[in-house]
């Protein structure tokens, strides 16, 4: 009697751990169903790599989004990462108990405020801003990756810092012992110690910075066109589902749909990448 | 010219803490800009008020009800599902081949971009399942979006527990599911509450996948059934189309009082629950 | 003393994968006695206390042979009810670990388990428990405080009580002193000479001294086998192998 009740249990919270395979393999399919068919129809080269985006005359082409996603991601990623490295060496290594103790939850917090909230703070501040000392728009590439630099902090502040933290203290410990000044150990024993788990973080990071979209839809201009510098605006490929979701339907729809599986795929690369590199630091 | 150990050492020290610097204050400056143009709008007339004129007069009543209807529905949703798995995942199974399917599908899932999960929620729940733009929609959305954060946080706790009440609990004659409700789940359950709140921040502050998925209809939703526009989703219409830069900063700034709000909670807890663990 | 046998084990073997824990062992442990079983480091004394009411079932990849009869009946066959073993045999483990809740919550979470939700019963249960084991005086004004803020004995102690109140007939104590104080200690030996007026206890002493002090018989295990029983007055002067001798005077261990 006990028996069957627990081995019912069992099975129950079994059929709960399938709910994570189960949404995986909906979303998966249903994304596909509906995004599958412009892509055969319009072709897997010239979706990916046709210049013109013009829905209404039936052409599909997501190149020159491809392209504001990754120029905005490098960017993002240019400037984010040696700050996010810096805040997590500063974090573990340099600052005081009290300080890192206010600092770790402050860092924490910007991945709590909503991405409308960053792109509207990008967008009064950080757009003008480059208009009048830069030039341009204002609505650019550089002002997406600004923005995205600070949202993609915390994730890479937090997982760096958890690799280094893991770091056996007789590293530190022996390369001080060799006479070795405390900046001499972060660079040449401890970050290389920590390499996997800092890559980890920075590809985690951008895999963040390139599914962001309400942010970036603010800042970023969304003119459907190659841009020509970093001043120029852009689209991404969220923010191209993101404003046309609202208004788009039948192939159009599709096409959007279509978009999303592009960006499913570079998503899980870079996160297949990440657990690759988890696992071989592991071994 | 060689620069000496000692001269780079204290060259990177001012340099890093100079970065940390700038990001604290960077952090605060965003945080002060918002608050300081938003909370004078912020008043009881503003709370209390359902939007009129799309938001260009009264307050945001409606929106702050969806939000709170949305969330709950997620949370509702993600929290046995997630609990469970992470039960699962620590209690019922050993390392293998199911643990690391499962692992990478939650992880697959945390690293879904939340416009994906608009997609997804669009075209499952408001057209394959026929629930339309609704409440409902747009929580059980978010609740698969925040599904990986709570088995995330809920494992890690349920890990951290002392291994020996297990085996109290067990010597005392506690079955297994005693075991787990007796023992293991009392001690873990500020880490689990602490994953489900950061999954309700998640919620509160998401805006791509409940425009797709709840609509942005300002009326008030009288049932799980209705569209619904949430404060983020407000916000954002607000700000972009330019209807009221003033009620935008407003809506902003009850925002991130929200998430300041609900992040102080998640770390009192946390840390009430590392005190205990030690 | 009764002379019957509570508990008889009989050619029992144990392995942790390859590694075999404990080698033929065969021994009576008869009713209301206290039996140390006692031995250097990692000679299997723990083992065969985890055998006794199967929480090595707990460990992956050990395997048991041979039999181990409870009052004549075979523990290990498949229609002996597991959690009513770990009822009857009640375990304190090295390490005082109260559960994180009030002294009371811990003391009635046995009986609670067994299905016991009448709080007279339980109020009844846990003063009589922590009479028993000495610590009613100590915390009776404080029950549903949290059982961490007890001192290290106070929480064995306490251990001890918990076990009490599933009304056990065997009480196994693995090192129970192993991390107090010598006031702490005497404190538990001295609980232990009254609690074997009603029940079977099974110590594995932490040194050899409190297998003397205690024990009314003792077995010597040394890497898995068992060297040695009897009873503690004769062993402990006038030991029949050479290896006990050498262990309790001293030479190794």
């Amino acid at each position: 009697m006990n028996n069957l009740k627990e081995k019912l249990i069992g099975n129950g919270f079994f059929l709960i751990a399938l709910s994570t395979l189960s949404v995986l393999a909906l979303i998966t399919v249903f994304i596909l169903i509906e995004g599958v068919p412009v892509i055969a129809k319009v072709g897997l080269f010239n979706f990916i790599f046709g210049m013109k985006w013009a829905p209404s005359q039936g052409a599909f082409g997501i190149f020159p989004m491809i392209v504001g996603s990754v120029s905005v991601t490098v960017g993002a990623a240019l400037l984010g990462v040696p700050t996010a490295i810096c805040c997590s060496i500063f974090l573990t290594e340099f600052a005081p108990p009290a300080v890192s103790k206010i600092v770790r939850p402050a860092i924490q917090l910007l991945a709590g405020i909503p991405s409308v909230v960053y792109g509207f703070w990008g967008l009064t501040f950080i757009v003008p801003a480059i208009r009048n000392f830069l030039g341009g728009p204002g609505l650019s590439v550089l002002a997406g990756s600004i923005i995205l630099a600070i949202m993609i902090l915390p994730t890479i502040v937090s997982i760096s810092e958890v690799s280094i933290l893991a770091l056996p203290r007789q590293y530190k410990e022996g390369s001080l012992a060799l006479g070795a000044t405390h900046w001499q150990t972060i660079r040449s024993v401890l970050l290389p110690a920590a390499k996997s788990g800092i890559m980890t973080s920075v590809i985690l990071g951008m895999g963040r910075a390139i599914g962001e979209t309400m942010a970036v839809i603010m800042v970023l201009g969304n003119a459907v066109a190659l841009p020509k510098s970093i001043l120029d605006p852009a689209r991404t490929l969220t923010t191209n589902i993101g404003i046309e979701m609202g208004y788009a339907s039948g192939e159009h729809q599709q096409a959007l749909f279509a978009t999303g599986i592009v960006l499913l795929v570079i998503i899980m690369l870079l996160n297949s990448a990440a657990q690759l590199i988890v696992q071989r630091g592991r071994d | 010219m060689r620069i000496s150990p000692k001269k780079s050492q204290i060259i990177a020290k001012t340099l890093i803490w100079a970065v940390a610097v700038i990001v604290i204050l960077l952090l605060i400056f965003i945080m002060a800009y918002i608050l300081v143009k938003g909370l004078p709008t912020l008043s009881w007339q503003f709370l209390s008020e359902v939007p009129r004129d799309m938001g260009r007069s009264g307050g945001i009543l409606s929106t702050i009800v969806s939000t709170l209807l949305v969330t709950v529905v997620a949370v509702v949703v993600a929290t046995p599902l997630g609990v469970g798995t992470a039960f699962y995942l620590t209690e019922y199974t050993r390392e293998g081949r199911v643990t690391r399917i499962i692992r990478f599908c939650a992880g697959a899932l945390a690293a879904i971009p939340s416009i994906v999960y608009g997609l997804f929620g669009f075209i499952f729940f408001v057209i394959y399942l026929k629930l339309g733009w609704s409440v409902i929609s747009g929580g059980l959305t978010l609740g698969v979006m925040i599904l990986p954060t709570i088995i995330r946080t809920s494992e890690d706790a349920i890990r951290a527990v002392h291994p020996m009440y297990r085996d109290v609990s067990y010597s005392l004659g506690g079955t297994k599911w005693q075991t787990i409700v007796g023992a293991v789940a009392p001690s873990a359950l500020p880490g689990i509450i602490t994953g489900v709140i950061l999954g309700i921040g998640r919620c509160v502050a998401e805006t791509a996948a409940v425009i797709l998925t709840a609509g942005s209809a300002l009326r008030m939703p009288t049932s799980l059934f209705s569209p619904a526009r949430t404060m983020a989703v407000h916000f954002y219409i607000l700000a972009r189309e330019g209807i009221s830069m003033e009620r935008a900063y407003g809506t902003a700034a009850l925002l991130i009082v929200f998430i300041l709000i609900i992040n102080v909670a998640a770390n009192i807890l946390l840390n009430k629950f590392v005190a205990k663990g030690r | 003393m009764d002379n019957r046998a509570k508990i008889n084990i009989k050619n029992l073997n144990f392995y942790y994968h390859d590694h075999q824990a404990i080698k033929d062992v065969s021994l009576d442990i008869k009713y209301n006695e206290i039996y140390a079983i006692f031995g250097p480091a990692n000679s299997g004394t723990t083992t065969i206390l985890k055998a006794i009411n199967r929480m090595c079932d707990l460990i992956p990849g050990t395997r048991t042979e041979g039999e181990i009869l409870l009052d004549g009946k075979d523990i290990r066959s498949p229609d002996f009810n597991i959690t009513e073993l770990r009822r009857r045999v009640g375990i304190v483990f090295e390490e005082p670990v109260p559960l994180p809740m009030s002294i009371f919550d811990n003391i009635a979470y046995g009986p609670r388990m067994s299905g016991i939700k009448n709080k007279v019963v339980l109020a009844e249960r846990v003063e009589n428990s922590l009479r028993m084991a000495v610590l009613w005086d100590e915390v009776k004004d404080k029950l549903h405080s949290p059982a961490l803020r007890l001192s290290g004995g106070q929480q064995q102690r306490l251990c001890i009580a918990r076990i009490l109140a599933l009304e056990p007939e065997v009480i196994m104590l693995d090192r129970p002193c192993a991390a107090l104080d010598p006031i702490s200690t005497f404190q538990i030996e001295e609980s232990l000479k009254l609690l074997k007026e009603r029940f079977t206890i099974i110590i594995v002493p932490h040194n050899i001294q409190q297998a003397a002090r205690v024990a009314d018989r003792a077995g010597f295990m040394l890497m898995g086998t068992l060297v040695e029983e009897g009873d503690t007055d004769q062993m402990f002067v006038n030991p029949r192998e050479q290896k006990t001798s050498d262990y309790i005077t001293g030479r190794f261990g």
